[in-house]
């Protein structure tokens, strides 16, 4: 039941929101007529929000806290919804083969627009997957990840306008270019951690935005590259709306490629030494990792994805400024791996999907953008502080006589 | 096996070892005993190639270690247990021993290590699919013991297995070390503040003072020596 003291701690946080919100949503100065409008009608409306708000909040709360005891007391966590269809080949598999279909059958169904929303995100996806490997399995805290998709979009503008290499030639060597950009910056960030880490790499991505935007003999300034030209299938080129079809299609093959190659990692010995380093990094050294190597093989992993993501975007927007690779894109990748969950794949792929298909739908709220995103990102951390879909980790099964196999 | 030649470690400025001098033999169970901040932990992590010592030398089966890197120094057999345990805490049991078994590729090995270590200690066994932050102090440095031996190890070294545990697992953990050095030949260097236990189970025992070895004996003579007794058995 609603008991009093419920009722008197909401009535309090609807009188302090009122009054914090009170300068903003009440005072109005008109300008023109010089007189100030009074507009209480708003503080009504925030007072009645927030005490109701109050109430759902710690509702909701009360739940969290209700599943953690229950868990805590032994009784098995019950996998969320996610995990549960993740688990279960009998749902797994169908609801795989849904998106399959809707994935290729997109750029037919739907508009120019939409297909060119979609590669958008993709190309996210992609970046993602790759911070994922940085951030989520490793567990190094790269603010600087865009540095590498510059790298990537430049390599593709600048080779092709100096050489005039196609496409085809320039993604891998954007990946490669990537790689090395990454272990240039791994190797004086080997013996960092934590904030310092972070620090360093988001130096590193500004330098390299500065570099593009000042050195104008080389990249052409703030202005930028413009026209670069679209991928070409099989020697032909294509009109708008098809190379924009076959871009896609590019990027739907990038993303599973991507998305074979990280689960095939997770799953290496590679893959548990950085999943044993981001949890202890002495104990690490005692198994016999070399700490050095792995760190560098994370960072340049990492970064070639984030090299070829620069190639597509390059291709897609046929333009690149140095505005496109600002810290505010790190930021937004980071917050893809955050949100979606760290070290999980599927969990990216939703995060990448929410956060850039979202404020491109929700235009109408866009003066609110950056409001939203701070409440999804406390939402989000308050009740799935491991994110959207936690990180299912395969467990290793030992049989006692038969096979130490590895089991799904 | 192990000899460690005038070694000098330092951290910074601050010079932690003052020429330390060791000598292992195979099959032996060596203690390091002293007290806090005397330089014990470090004597091990430069022996590990952590702290790599600035001179002096450090040879392992007559082959030069000393500025060897951590990773290549495990793969010659030498493997520790560090302080504080440091299990990886989101792994589970059996994930933590696989860590253990990083190196190695033989599988069918690893499996009867496997099994040869839940034999050692059965509520291992029990916990195994546990995330290893779940388990209790004992059962943790258990834990480390038997990920530090999936490396099969011919010299392990343990930093302050005692450390922070009931004195009856204290006891049951150093009954398994001498198990294990009697059953599996593997040489144990044993870094400990808990003189007395560690000094009943080692065969010798050096004692270290302010980054230098001050006395080295055998351990039931460095039990009944009168300093010793006063300085670090409390009797």
């Amino acid at each position: 039941m609603i008991k009093f003291s419920e009722i008197k701690k909401s009535l309090w946080v609807s009188l302090w929101f009122m009054f914090l919100t009170f300068p903003v949503m009440v005072i109005r100065v008109n300008t023109i007529e010089n007189v100030i409008e009074w507009r209480w009608e708003n503080m009504i409306f925030i007072g009645v929000g927030s005490f109701l708000f109050s109430f759902v909040w710690r509702y909701l709360l009360k739940q969290k806290e209700y599943g953690l005891k229950r868990a805590e007391e032994g009784g098995d966590i019950r996998p969320s919804l996610a995990q549960r269809i993740l688990r279960d080949r009998k749902i797994f598999a169908p609801a795989l083969t849904v998106v399959g279909i809707f994935a290729l059958l997109f750029p037919y169904v739907f508009s120019l627009y939409q297909t060119n929303i979609m590669i958008s995100a993709l190309i996210f996806v992609m970046l993602g997957l790759g911070l994922n490997i940085v951030v989520g399995l490793a567990g190094l805290l790269d603010l600087g990840y865009v540095a590498f998709y510059a790298v990537g979009a430049y390599a593709y503008a600048l080779l092709n306008y100096h050489f005039g290499l196609s496409f085809w030639i320039l993604l891998p060597v954007g990946g490669a270019l990537g790689m090395l950009f990454g272990i240039l910056l791994g190797f004086p960030v080997l013996r960092l951690r934590g904030d310092y880490l972070a620090i360093v790499t988001l130096g590193f991505g500004e330098i390299i935005r500065l570099i593009l935007e000042n050195w104008n003999e080389f990249s052409f300034g703030p202005s930028g590259i413009s026209n670069i030209p679209r991928p070409s299938f099989f020697g032909m080129s294509l009109s708008v709306h098809d190379s924009t079809i076959f871009i896609y299609y590019i990027m739907i093959a990038l993303c599973i490629f991507t998305i074979f190659v990280v689960n095939r990692l997770q799953d290496s010995r590679i893959g548990r030494a950085w999943i044993a380093l981001r949890e202890d990094e002495v104990a690490c050294q005692a198994m016999g990792i070399d700490k050095a190597k792995t760190k560098l093989t994370a960072f340049a992993l990492g970064a070639t994805w984030a090299g070829m993501g620069g190639v597509m975007f390059a291709a897609k927007t046929t333009f690149v400024n140095p505005a496109s690779f600002t810290i505010w894109e790190s930021i937004i990748i980071l917050c893809i791996v955050v949100l979606g969950g760290m070290g999980s794949v599927v969990g990216v792929i939703i995060g990448a999907l929410i956060l850039i298909l979202l404020p491109e739908y929700l235009r109408a709220f866009s003066e609110y953008r950056m409001l939203m995103f701070g409440i999804l990102l406390v939402v989000m951390m308050v009740f799935r502080p491991g994110g959207i879909v936690s990180d299912v980790r395969r467990i290793y099964k030992f049989e006692g006589s038969g096979g130490a196999g590895k089991d799904a | 096996m192990l000899k460690v030649k005038d070694i000098h470690t330092f951290y910074g400025n601050i010079e932690a070892l003052k020429g330390v001098s060791l000598d292992i033999s195979e099959g032996e169970i060596i203690t390091l005993i002293g007290a806090n901040g005397a330089g014990k932990s470090t004597t091990l992590m430069s022996i590990c190639g952590i702290t790599p010592p600035r001179m002096g030398e450090i040879t392992f089966m007559d082959q030069p270690i000393t500025n060897m890197k951590p990773d290549k120094i495990v793969s010659l057999g030498i493997c520790q247990v560090p302080e504080g345990r440091r299990i990886f805490p989101y792994l589970s049991v059996t994930e933590n021993l696989d860590m253990g078994a990083f190196l190695r590729k033989d599988m069918n090995h690893i499996k009867t290590d496997m099994e040869y270590v839940f034999d050692l200690f059965p509520i291992l066994e029990q916990r195994r699919h546990q995330p290893g932050g779940t388990l209790s102090g004992g059962e943790q440095q258990m834990l480390a013991i038997s990920r530090a031996l999936m490396a099969r190890p011919r010299l392990l070294l343990l930093d302050e297995p005692s450390l922070g545990l009931a004195p009856l697992i204290v006891r049951q953990i150093f009954e398994i070390v001498k198990k294990i050095n009697t059953e599996n030949d593997t040489t144990i260097f044993l870094v400990e503040q808990n003189a007395n236990l560690a000094l009943q189970v080692a065969h010798r025992g050096y004692v270290m003072e302010n980054g230098q070895i001050v006395i080295t004996d055998a351990a039931d003579r460095l039990l009944s020596n009168e300093d010793i007794r006063k300085a670090y058995l409390g009797m």
